[in-house]
């Protein structure tokens, strides 16, 4: 009798269903998975290692280009080192914002995860229903810090600067009528806030509308359910955290359970999956959209009730604003030492961990007294999902390693970093 | 139908015309109808593409395409253009003779179909009366090109698409026949002419209400069969990237893609000729219209014609691209108990519950010799 061999397929790394660059070995009995190999570090950039070469504050820019759909995130786990190292407390309202731009980030890395999924399962209008919403909050990304993406917004000692009281605006074209134009413009009158209000309160309607598409389609549930299953006591031997490991069952959630800036102070809840399959992972996911939506009109209510500083004032550590520097020795030098040389953080190291969207994000920095960290490593909650792939996927078939790759809500760069 | 061409040329060519011999006239005036038809479907499938885009792009809240010429209608024919100039690559470890002839074995079935198709009372370029196998056989052949496709690449992903559509193709091959028995007892015909004839008077006599599980079944063996989405498994983009065509560009996807627009444009004009009466007027019959017939434009909507089973043809495209702007994939083993288990067992059942009304001649069948 002929020997029968597994069928080997290269699943990317170029392949729309790839999240990028994930390359996985895939053999295949039939369609049926036996072994699916990741190769992950194909979009290895050396963050860690840059980072060692900078002073503190320059590396903040590649913690938004980790995980390039939760930006802010990002640099919040890496801020809250170093001011751990610093031991500085940073202004309430200060706090306020993070928080409140840790779920606007939120709900921004869950729309895309949702059209993705939504996308490699085959419902192809989920994606451009997400993108609308998500537009939208890259507007606020843009009124706050001038870029839409990469928004090195969080600082050590704070925020950038100040909630702005105008948002940008459309300008009238030849591709847009005046009457779009009023239309989009008439949300974008007001302040920041006042858009972001205006946001929330479209926002449920929203997400009922993606729900109504997919939460009870019977292709999408025959899709989802039972598709690779973690129990909770698996979940956290293979180091899931984030709505990986809720999905399974287990409450966890840094913002309850380790509360770090004012998410002691803002009332929300903590969805949790049962079977740790897909759909129960979809469910969670959307739910903790709602959550998050929830705790930014909590932040919008105090922040219209308390203007305040949103900077520590110390100008070894934070830039001198711009006028005190035209007419004030002081500030000029400081803005100078900052600017060439940065601040020496004392001898230590300091491990923080922010609830990513996609889970633990921590940052682990040693400091040997110098201006620049000794070393920084980057904890990334997409690479322990995705070591647990062939786990995931053993059994089922070709087109579950796709519903599989949207359900962890890989993105390359915080996993290659 | 020679009479009314015969009142619109000169009596000159007329003559010219009547000294050819018989054989030259009947080839003259085949060759004529078969054209005539090829060149419409094709600009069927042209236009089909963009309103799928227009459709699709309303769906998802965006424009679609409005660059080239008005309101982007000049889109189909920039992507014919842009298609024809560009390379066609033949894989090095592809057989290149299979390779190369796969796109054609999947058009020519998806045109040839069109010869039994009756466009309106008259308009068919071959009446014949074994019209419904003739349709069933040679739809079931398009599936060849896709296989060979899928096994000449050489190409894993291409492999796997093309095991894929075969499976898919038994499976809903059956329930499609199956429901197609259905019609065959309904009309007492094979000739899709008199298929529509026996549905003649108004709505009411539509094969559509009697059997309305046969026809969905074979609505959804159809979306099955053309592999569009929610079973476009063959393909599937997000999972086997292209699937069978993956490697396939320039003319010879053109002629791919040519061949899947012409296939879906063919299960919806089969599906209004077997289930909602083809050419025929829904209001057929209704005495109180026999006044507004006689207005010019007005009177189109009442009396029968083309014009019907276009529009028709039109709603059922239209259902094809609302479906992919809203259903997931399925996956290709669910497909297949859809397939095996749901509509195999509907269509045996509603054949016997059909035999059985029409033993007793209850309903729809009293009038039907049982």
């Amino acid at each position: 009798m002929a020997e029968i061999q597994n069928y080997t397929m290269n699943f990317g790394p170029q392949h729309p269903a790839a999240h990028g660059v994930l390359r996985l070995v895939l053999e295949l009995d039939g369609e049926t998975i036996q072994k699916a190999d990741p190769h992950v570090g194909l979009l290895h950039r050396g963050t860690e290692k840059l980072a060692e070469s900078k002073p503190f504050s320059q590396s903040i820019g590649y913690m938004d280009r980790l995980d390039y759909v939760s930006m802010m995130c990002n640099e919040h786990g890496y801020v809250l080192a170093i001011e751990k190292l610093l031991a500085v407390t940073i202004p309430l309202r200060a706090q306020y914002i993070r928080v409140m731009f840790d779920e606007i980030t939120r709900i921004l890395n869950h729309l895309m995860w949702l059209g993705a999924h939504g996308l490699d399962i085959g419902a192809m209008t989920m994606f451009l229903y997400c993108f609308r919403e998500r537009e939208d909050l890259m507007d606020c990304y843009e009124a706050v810090s001038g870029t839409r993406m990469h928004a090195t917004y969080y600082r050590p000692g704070g925020v950038y600067r100040d909630l702005p009281e105008t948002m940008p605006k459309y300008q009238e074209s030849k591709f847009r009528s005046k009457k779009e134009i009023d239309r989009l413009n008439s949300i974008r009158e007001g302040s920041l806030l006042d858009f972001i209000e205006a946001f929330t309160d479209k926002f449920p309607g929203c997400v009922d509308e993606y729900e109504t598409l997919l939460t009870d389609n019977r292709i999408w549930k025959q899709r989802t359910v039972n598709i690779g299953v973690v129990t909770p006591d698996r979940a956290m031997q293979l180091g899931f955290s984030g709505p990986m490991l809720r999905g399974s069952g287990v409450e966890w959630d840094l913002r309850k359970k380790q509360p770090y800036e004012v998410y002691d102070q803002v009332d929300f809840d903590i969805p949790v999956g049962r079977n740790g399959d897909c759909y129960d992972r979809y469910l969670v996911r959307v739910e903790e959209m709602r959550q998050s939506n929830r705790i930014i009109k909590q932040c919008i209510d105090w922040l219209r009730a308390n203007p305040g500083p949103v900077m520590i004032d110390d100008h070894k550590l934070v830039a001198p604003n711009r006028v005190e520097m035209k007419d004030d020795m002081e500030s000029l030098i400081h803005h100078f030492k900052l600017f060439t040389e940065g601040y020496c953080v004392p001898e230590g190291e300091a491990y923080a961990a922010v609830e990513h969207p996609k889970g633990e994000f921590g940052v682990y920095i040693i400091s040997d007294g110098a201006n620049k960290p000794y070393r920084v490593k980057i904890r990334a909650p997409g690479f322990a999902h995705i070591s647990a792939m062939s786990e995931m996927v053993e059994g089922h078939m070709l087109a579950d390693v796709v519903a599989v790759i949207g359900t962890q809500d890989i993105v390359f760069g915080e996993v290659d970093r | 139908m020679l009479e009314f061409f015969a009142n619109l040329v000169p009596t000159s060519i007329l003559d010219i015309w009547n000294s050819l011999p018989p054989l030259v006239q009947y080839l003259t005036i085949v060759t004529w109808k078969i054209l005539f038809v090829t060149i419409g479907v094709i600009l069927i499938v042209a236009f089909s593409t963009y309103f799928e885009r227009k459709v699709i792009g309303s769906m998802q809240a965006r424009i679609g395409p409005n660059r080239v010429g008005p309101i982007g209608l000049g889109q189909p024919f920039a992507d014919v253009i842009k298609l024809l100039i560009k390379e066609v690559v033949v894989p090095s470890q592809s057989n290149k003779f299979l390779f190369v002839i796969a796109p054609l074995l999947t058009l020519i079935p998806a045109l040839a179909a069109w010869a039994v198709i009756p466009l309106n009372d008259w308009y068919v370029i071959a009446d014949i009366n074994a019209g419904l196998l003739y349709v069933l056989a040679i739809t079931s052949v398009g599936v060849y090109g896709v296989i060979l496709a899928g096994w000449a690449t050489n190409s894993k992903y291409a492999f796997l698409g093309a095991m894929r559509s075969a499976a898919q193709i038994v499976a809903y091959e059956i329930a499609m026949g199956f429901a197609l028995v259905g019609i065959l007892m309904a009309a007492g015909s094979l000739n899709l002419g008199d298929i529509v004839r026996a549905q003649a008077g108004g709505f009411s006599n539509w094969f559509v209400l009697p059997l309305l599980p046969l026809f969905l079944v074979y609505w959804i063996s159809g979306i099955a069969e053309t592999n569009r989405a929610p079973f476009d498994v063959a393909e599937g983009e997000s999972e086997i990237v292209a699937g069978f065509h993956v490697e396939y560009s320039g003319v010879a996807f053109a002629i791919f893609f040519l061949a899947e627009y012409a296939n879906m444009v063919l299960i919806s004009s089969l599906t209004a000729i077997f289930f909602l009466g083809g050419w025929a007027s829904p209001f057929e019959g209704l005495g109180f219209l026999k006044p507004v017939a006689e207005i010019p434009v007005l009177g189109l909507l009442v009396v029968g014609g083309f014009h019907w089973l276009f529009i028709k043809m039109a709603f059922f495209m239209y259902t094809f691209f609302w479906f992919r702007a809203t259903f997931p994939r399925y996956r290709y083993d669910q497909i297949m108990r859809l397939g095996w288990k749901v509509f195999i067992p509907v269509t045996i059942v509603w054949i016997t519950v059909e035999g059985v009304m029409a033993w007793f001649k209850v309903g729809p069948w009293s009038g039907l010799a049982g």
